[in-house]
């Protein structure tokens, strides 16, 4: 789970990580009374789960209260790049002399957490990875050890920092493990950190990722999920436990297990097809759940064909059948189905369908080639 | 042979009274898997499948009075953590994980407890291993499977499936089939079960099911370079995924460009791995290998 600018910075604030004074605004007077209390110029800043706002012009300074209300309304209610933008952060302007990069995330190969830093931060930092791979610090954490204190102390001397900085940069980047930590993110990045004109290390700008298989543990942020900064298909595919992303094909695709689905798209695309999104419905799905996902699929207006392949091991195919007969009684739709159903329960799934005279397909790549070749018809 | 399993298997079902658990077990036990032991913490002295397996408080009591060596785990994703260092602690020398949803901040801490002990952890997230015709932990419909002479390592689970599937229509068999799992943080990587391979008389070829993220296929390219004599196919799901909701800039920065479907397409090319675009073109290519 993404966690907007804002929230991000509020955990780094109780973790004692400096952030500009600012407060939230969804109205343009909002933004004018913020402005007027912090007073001297602000910086307005969209807040939408999306990389590149700053390019797309989501975050502008503005000098005065009534240019943050006129700029303000603007914002609001625009899009950046498709998301609707809802609310500003509005927050003090800070001169600075230099950004760095600080950031966490897990090394899957050494089974540890990663942390990463950067003299040369800012909304760069990736070309800098590429391009000077020398200007990036890296530390492996032992996570039963914990981040120890001569690995800040290296990672300071690595990247440069000011030497009458180190003490403050040493206590953020153990306050940022110990958010990381505490919190079960996937993903803990301040970028850019600055030194401030007046040498002080302030977090301008902040992203975190959360472990979705530990939010159990932290209800308060569950509710703080933001429904509105997604599409709402993804927001409808998640209360039922199921992992859609949307594409620009026009072959719906229901399967079961990520793997599968993804090879289903890769074959459909090798034939000369195009998919019109990811689904994995999961393991052991039953009717309920395969109804919502074929209404989801046909609700994509760009779907000619649907592709619907069920490999049963724990999920089994006669309910996979029911769920597609309850979606089918339930919307009326002319578009034509593939579908194949393989694995536990196969014969009584087929004979569900069998009064719905739905295509069929033995084989995967049967079941991609007629698919693609009823879109066509269509198209 | 087969890998991982053999006549000297003596497994134990931690979550053996659950609902997943005591069907799978029963599969397992009809398809002929040694099974000493169930554990379900406050059920120790039941007996299940048919009064056959005896049930245990814990994997310690249940080794100590069954010589169990090879553990199960189909306990709900909270506990399944504690419940693979329980098997650890109790002397399991390998343990076959499940159960999917494990947070990550605790496979880590597994991760390195494993590390320092002489233990195979598969998975977690793992459809398990089966090994034709009568040796099977986990929940891989044994119907699609018969023996012979190929591996198969995945990341997958149905994904793997359909690969038997196609396998079993072409008459072709397998010696084992081991499902690593899907999880960032898993147990036994890739390389790790090649070498296995490499070593096992049975196994004449190996099939490598991979997918979209991390670096594990790379790796696993560079074992096939350096140690693999038996012949190798790949096949990589996720060239048509949708570019990765991204970790962040320290996600990038830590895979700098692999982990993408080509790459790992490209690394195992260079090392003479002949790669199937769909599950159905690899009985073609193993035949005229």
């Amino acid at each position: 789970m993404r966690l907007h600018e804002y929230q991000s910075k509020e955990i780094f604030s109780n973790y004692n990580i400096q952030i500009p004074r600012g407060h939230l605004a969804s109205t343009p007077e909002e933004a004018k009374l913020i402005a007027e209390e912090l007073s001297g110029p602000v910086v307005l800043k969209a807040q939408v789960l999306v990389g590149g706002r700053g390019k797309a012009g989501g975050i502008r300074l503005v000098k005065t209260p009534s240019e943050a209300e006129d700029l303000a309304s603007k914002i609001l209610g625009s899009r950046i790049k498709e998301l609707p933008v809802r609310r500003i952060l509005v927050e003090e302007a800070i001169t600075f002399q230099q950004e760095i990069y600080l950031g966490m995330t897990i090394d899957r190969q050494y089974g540890e957490i990663i942390l990463i830093a950067s003299s040369e931060g800012g909304v760069d930092i990736e070309e800098v990875a590429r391009l000077k791979p020398e200007k990036i610090s890296r530390i492996n954490i032992n996570p039963l050890l914990g981040l120890r204190d001569f690995q800040t102390r290296d990672l300071a001397s690595e990247i440069e920092i000011p030497r009458n900085l180190w003490r403050a940069f040493i206590l953020i980047a153990h306050n940022l493990y110990r958010a990381y930590t505490n919190i079960d993110a996937t993903l803990a990045e301040i970028n850019p950190l600055v030194i401030t004109s007046d040498n002080r290390l302030v977090a301008l700008d902040g992203k975190i990722i959360l472990d979705d298989n530990a939010l159990f543990r932290h209800p308060d942020f569950v509710d703080k999920r933001d429904i509105s900064a997604e599409p709402p298909e993804e927001t409808e595919a998640r209360k039922f436990c199921l992992s859609y992303i949307k594409m620009d094909g026009n072959i719906g695709c229901l399967v079961n297990g990520a793997g599968l689905a993804m090879a289903t798209m890769d074959i459909i695309k090798h034939l000369g097809g195009q998919p019109a999104n990811f689904l994995d419905i999961g393991g052991g799905a039953g009717a309920e759940k395969v109804a919502a996902a074929l209404r989801i699929i046909l609700a994509d207006k760009q779907v000619k064909t649907v592709l619907i392949n069920i490999f049963g091991g724990i999920t089994r195919c006669d309910e996979v059948a029911v769920g597609i007969r309850h979606a089918l009684d339930e919307i009326q739709t002319d578009l034509p189905f593939v579908v194949r159903l393989v694995g536990t329960n196969e014969h009584e799934g087929k004979q569900i369908l069998a009064k719905a005279e739905l295509e069929t397909a033995d084989t995967l790549h049967e079941a991609a080639e007629k698919a693609i070749a009823l879109a066509r018809e269509i198209d | 042979m087969s890998i991982l399993l053999n006549v000297e298997t003596r497994l134990l079902i931690q979550g053996i009274t659950g609902q997943e658990g005591s069907f799978h077990a029963q599969q397992m036990f009809n398809y002929g898997t040694e099974i000493v032991a169930g554990v379900t913490p406050g059920k120790g002295g039941e007996w299940v499948l048919d009064g056959k397996v005896p049930v245990f408080d814990s994997v310690r009591t249940a080794v100590e009075a069954t010589g169990a060596n090879t553990s199960v785990i189909f306990v709900p994703a909270r506990f399944a953590a504690d419940a693979i260092l329980e098997s650890t602690d109790g002397g399991i020398e390998l343990i076959v994980c499940i159960t999917e949803g494990i947070p990550i901040s605790e496979m880590l801490q597994v991760r390195q407890v494993i590390q320092t002990k002489n233990i195979h952890l598969i998975g977690p997230n793992s459809p398990g291993i089966i090994a034709p015709p009568h040796q099977k932990v986990g929940i891989i419909p044994d119907s699609i499977t018969q023996q012979g002479t190929v591996g198969i390592v995945s990341r997958s689970g149905t994904l793997t499936y359909e690969v038997l599937y196609a396998l079993k229509r072409e008459g072709i068999g397998t010696s084992t089939c081991v499902g690593i799992g899907g999880d960032p943080i898993i147990g036994t990587t890739f390389d790790e079960i090649l070498s296995f391979f490499e070593a096992d008389s049975q196994t004449e070829s190996v099939i490598l099911i991979g997918e979209i993220g991390g670096q594990d296929e790379e790796q696993a390219a560079d074992y096939i370079a350096n140690h693999m004599t038996k012949p190798v196919i790949g096949l990589i799901a996720g060239q048509a995924a949708p570019p990765d909701k991204r970790m962040g800039h320290a996600g990038a920065i830590v895979e700098g460009g692999i982990g993408t479907a080509q790459s790992k397409i490209d690394a195992l090319k260079n090392t003479g791995v002949q790669i199937a675009n769909y599950p159905e073109q690899i009985p073609e290519i193993l035949k005229n290998l």
